[in-house]
């Protein structure tokens, strides 16, 4: 009978499991953030067209060159990216070198963007069917990958650049040169 | 409670923007088109019903119509009919973006009791099973 | 002054749970002293609070069906331009909404026991009222202290913010009641149970006296979840019916500890026997209610925050259930040990059969609940995972197929202990149907395991499920064996539709245009055009296809793609072409290049058999409900007529 009776207690102990989990998420800062398990890796093979008149397009040997880049991820059609475009530009002054990849995008509205919130990019991939994207485990529009002068993607940044950001992001880029 | 999952789905749709303004190109090649094989299109939608689309994350990529869904369809088909499996195609994906985009969970060292609590299960129902059933005075 | 009036109400029914709850804990702790004055406050306090909740929600209808904007959840929630019914339906398809009609179903309910239940002990019954007056409390606190519905808005709003497009759908709108009625009806079970622990009567009067309640709350959860699923698959326009979403698993989850306890309350009522198991199933199917509700409410399954704007009140419903639950656990835990297990029998019995579908439905249950709660868990160790379909349908599927084989059998078995020599013709038939099934599939099609056993087992079930009338005069089958026929045979007629479903189901992906032919199986459809259309809310691309089975005559379907503005969304409306074998199910999606448009059509063999399974599940349900009610006035007025009769003799 002793035996039997320890069992009664399981229930309440799962329960209580159960309560302490949910208790400590309700509390947790909500994640919807899908992060890139691509950190650490070289990036993959890609060769993109150019995604407005102004810029060459963008393949993998551009992000091999020796130099340490941000590649940014952007569209025409995102409202945070135009909002970040006042840091990329900041970014861009303190010596960063950015190179863009245009989501789904036409010509002519890649350009009427550049023109309306200023050109950052060095270069501008046009990644129609999001080839690149998937390729590099990004999951969403804006977002900034620091890739060293080897083509190994070191950090990435989802979202939109706040300015608090930019710091951070130019130490990353820093380290990636090292 | 499946009003609710309209809910929240509508709520992925309206902060997402309207999922017309994720794009100005027409979808990819594959998002909306079969591939001619009916074996490998079989394959492949049996691997999409397993993938989580990263725009709506309560869907499957086949369940929706979020841009990058069906880009990530293209994907699959075009992977597919160039000869990889379904299983690498998964890799490939997972690869990328960590365990969270497929929903058949592999066994791995964080995983595991998801497959050794149905077995626990069982034992201790076939052992109860037995000390109530089987030992009958 | 209707909002102040319902908010009234409210606070009254939560004053008189309140008084139901003290004089039932004052009667219980003076036990053969108790006053009668106190002990007749319970009942009539249970009735009152149930019809003063029915008038705050009453008030809520009429404020959202005249569109009063100074109403916060009004404005919030609606909009003068819907159609009347979509207004009424928009009082609970919100959060306040939802949780009042929660404590009104709760009260109602209570208050039916507290004026029909006569048969068990009145302690018994004092401290079950107390219980739900308990768990009731804590759900009026919760709505008058941080969800009040009543809440005005100063100034008025000028117009509603509108209701979600993808609720704006009749079949839709009338299934959260119904949910509702399932999840909150299980709390008369719960209460039952904390009684029947908090007295040591766990009889099988005790059994009899619940089985109705739970037979009731589970028709409801049968209807909700078949109605639910149907809507997912023709609103959402892919075509799936189930997907195991956290949502769904929330609503199957109390489903299928309310189906367990409905079958172990059987063996309690017919042989005393599985007293702790029914007692524990009593109290988990609530909890799961709860539990499900929260999961889905406090958004932290999902990613999407219902209550992230306000975590408040996502502790209050923690705290909630960790009262209630933990509560009844450890009564449970305190008290189990002290409850005699009751009789044995031998596995070859009914009672043998009824265990293992018990278990087999805890071990299912287990497993939708770990495979719910496990992302959250790795999450906490900063892992995401997902578990999905291809988790679920394999792993579920070990419980599920043995227990249906038994199923088939369990019926035909006598109580206590029998042989299986005894049934011996009818299993031989069973597994010959069965594995002639197996065999004659598996041979002339190349589908998977699982549709496979689930057809095979399916066509077993079928004819086995009339067995249990072999042999007996048709008219003189009790209706509650009845019951048990036609809803085992209607788990049969789901499961063939199911597995069909999942092994034929044809998919075909065009773009067309105007004028284009396709093939898709045996249909033959073609795009004859695409119109605008327009409604009161919303405007839409239509489709006109025209679609012929074999040589048949051709039907025309019109898919829609709806664009609705407040707020803004699109929903896609399928086109469904039903025959007896199937259906047919298209959409219209976006106009591509070239003057071609998107359309995806699936042709579904068996597909509708899904919900008609379902729909006689809870046929079966309201058959036994039925008998068993009429069963127990019989025998009261039987009773009533003795002690009459007794009466009359000394005079």
């Amino acid at each position: 009978m002793n035996k039997v009776r320890w069992t009664f207690w399981v229930p309440l102990a799962l329960f209580g499991a159960f309560i302490v989990l949910v208790g400590v998420q309700l509390f947790r800062p909500a994640n919807d953030e899908v992060a890139s398990a691509m950190i650490g890796k070289p990036l993959p093979e890609f060769d993109l067209r150019p995604a407005s008149s102004t810029r060459p397009g963008l393949d993998t040997a551009d992000l091999s060159d020796g130099t340490p880049k941000l590649l940014n991820i952007f569209a025409s059609w995102c409202v945070p990216c135009a909002a970040e475009a006042p840091q990329l530009a900041e970014l861009e002054r303190a010596g960063a070198n950015i190179v863009g990849v245009a989501v789904r995008d036409r010509p002519e509205d890649v350009a009427a963007f550049l023109s309306r919130y200023g050109n950052p990019y060095s270069r501008i991939g046009a990644d129609d069917v999001s080839e690149v994207q998937l390729g590099i485990g990004s999951s969403g529009v804006p977002e900034t990958f620091v890739v060293d002068g080897n083509g190994v993607i070191t950090y990435q940044h989802i979202g939109d650049i706040r300015p608090e950001a930019v710091p951070l992001l130019l130490e990353k880029l820093r380290e990636a040169g090292q | 409670m499946r009003w609710l999952l309209a809910l929240l789905m509508a709520a992925c749709a309206l902060s997402a923007a309207p999922l017309a303004a994720q794009g100005t190109l027409p979808p990819a090649p594959y998002a909306y088109r079969q591939l001619d094989d009916p074996a490998q299109e079989a394959q492949a939608t049996e691997l999409m019903e397993t993938l989580r689309c990263l725009t709506c994350q309560g869907q499957s990529v086949v369940d929706s119509d979020a841009p990058m869904a069906g880009d990530m369809r293209h994907q699959v088909r075009t992977r597919i009919a160039a000869g990889e499996t379904p299983e690498e195609v998964r890799a490939w994906l997972i690869d990328r973006y960590g365990d969270y985009i497929s929903y058949k969970p592999s066994i791995s060292s964080v995983t595991w009791p998801l497959f050794a609590v149905p077995v626990l299960l069982a034992v201790v129902i076939a052992l109860v099973l037995r000390r109530r059933l089987g030992g009958r005075k | 002054m209707i909002a102040e009036f319902g908010l009234a109400a409210l606070w009254l029914a939560a004053a008189l749970a309140l008084l139901q709850l003290v004089a039932g804990v004052a009667v219980l702790k003076q036990g053969e002293t108790a006053s009668p004055a106190i002990s007749a406050l319970v009942r009539p306090s249970a009735a009152i609070q149930g019809v003063l909740a029915a008038v705050a929600f009453l008030a809520l209808l009429v404020v959202f069906h005249q569109t009063d904007l100074s109403v916060k959840l009004v404005a919030e929630n609606s909009h003068s331009d819907k159609p009347w019914i979509f207004k009424i339906a928009g009082a609970w398809g919100n959060h306040e909404g939802s949780m009042l009609l929660w404590v009104t179903i709760m009260s109602l309910a209570g208050a039916l026991i507290a004026l029909l239940e006569r048969r068990l002990p009145e302690p018994t019954m004092i401290a079950t009222l107390s219980a739900q007056a308990f768990t009731g409390l804590g759900f009026y606190a919760f709505l008058l202290f941080s969800s009040n519905p009543f809440e005005r808005l100063a100034p008025p709003a000028p117009q509603g913010m509108g209701l979600n497009p993808l609720l704006q759908d009749i079949g839709l709108a009338f299934h959260p009641p119904t949910l509702y009625f399932g999840y909150v009806g299980l709390s008369i079970a719960f209460s039952f149970a904390v009684g029947a622990l908090i007295t040591r009567q766990v009889t099988p009067d005790f059994a009899r006296a619940m089985r109705p309640w739970v037979l009731g709350a589970w028709i409801f959860l049968t209807l909700g979840i078949t109605a639910g699923s149907y809507w997912a698959y023709y609103e959402l326009g892919w075509g799936g019916w189930w997907f195991w979403d956290p949502v769904e698993n929330a609503s199957l989850m109390p489903w299928l500890a309310a189906t367990a306890l409905l079958h172990s309350a059987s063996v309690l009522a017919a042989r005393d026997a599985l007293r702790a198991w029914t007692i524990m199933l009593g109290v988990v199917a609530f909890s799961m209610s709860m539990i499900g509700t929260f999961l889905v409410r406090s958004g932290i399954l999902t990613s999407v925050h219902a209550f992230a704007v306000d975590p408040e009140r996502g502790s209050f419903i923690l705290a909630l259930l960790a009262i209630n639950i933990g509560g009844a656990l450890t009564l449970f835990a305190l008290r189990a040990s002290t409850v005699a297990e009751g009789e044995r029998f031998s596995v070859t019995s009914r009672e043998g059969a009824l265990v293992v579908n018990n278990v087999a439905l805890s071990a299912i249950l287990g497993i939708v609940l770990l495979g719910t709660l496990y992302p959250l868990l790795t999450e906490a160790f900063g892992v995401r995972v997902s578990v999905g379909p291809p988790y679920f349908n394999p792993v579920s599927a070990i419980f599920f197929l043995p227990m249906l084989l038994v199923l088939a059998v369990g019926p035909l078995l006598r109580w206590r202990q029998d042989s299986l020599g005894r049934v011996q013709k009818q299993v031989v038939l069973i597994a010959v149907v069965i594995l002639a099934a197996l065999a004659g599939v598996a041979f002339s099609t190349s589908i998977g395991i699982l549709p496979l056993l689930g057809i095979a087992l399916s066509l077993g079930i079928a004819v086995a499920s009339f067995m249990p009338l072999i042999g007996r005069s048709i008219l003189r089958v009790p209706l509650a064996t009845w019951g048990m026929v036609v809803a085992h045979f209607g788990v049969a007629v789901a499961l063939f539709g199911a597995a069909c479903d999942s092994a034929f189901t044809q998919e075909r992906l065009l773009a067309a245009q105007v004028g284009e032919t396709t093939q898709l199986g045996p249909w033959t459809v073609t795009l004859e055009g695409v119109d605008p259309v327009a409604g009161p809310n919303w405007t839409a691309i239509e489709g006109r296809l025209s679609a012929r089975y074999g040589d048949g005559r051709p039907t025309e379907i019109t898919p829609q793609s709806r664009n609705f503005w407040t707020p803004p969304q699109e929903t896609n409306e399928a086109a469904l072409l039903t025959r007896w074998n199937g259906q047919l199910y298209a959409v219209i999606g976006e106009e591509g290049e070239d003057d071609r448009w998107q359309l995806r059509l699936w042709w579904k063999p068996f597909v509708t058999l899904i919900w008609y399974g379902g729909a006689l599940i809870s046929l079966g349900g309201l058959l036994a409900l039925i008998g068993r009610v009429a069963n127990d006035l019989r025998r009261r007025s039987v009773q009533r007529r003795g002690a009459t009769r007794r009466g009359e003799q000394p005079s």
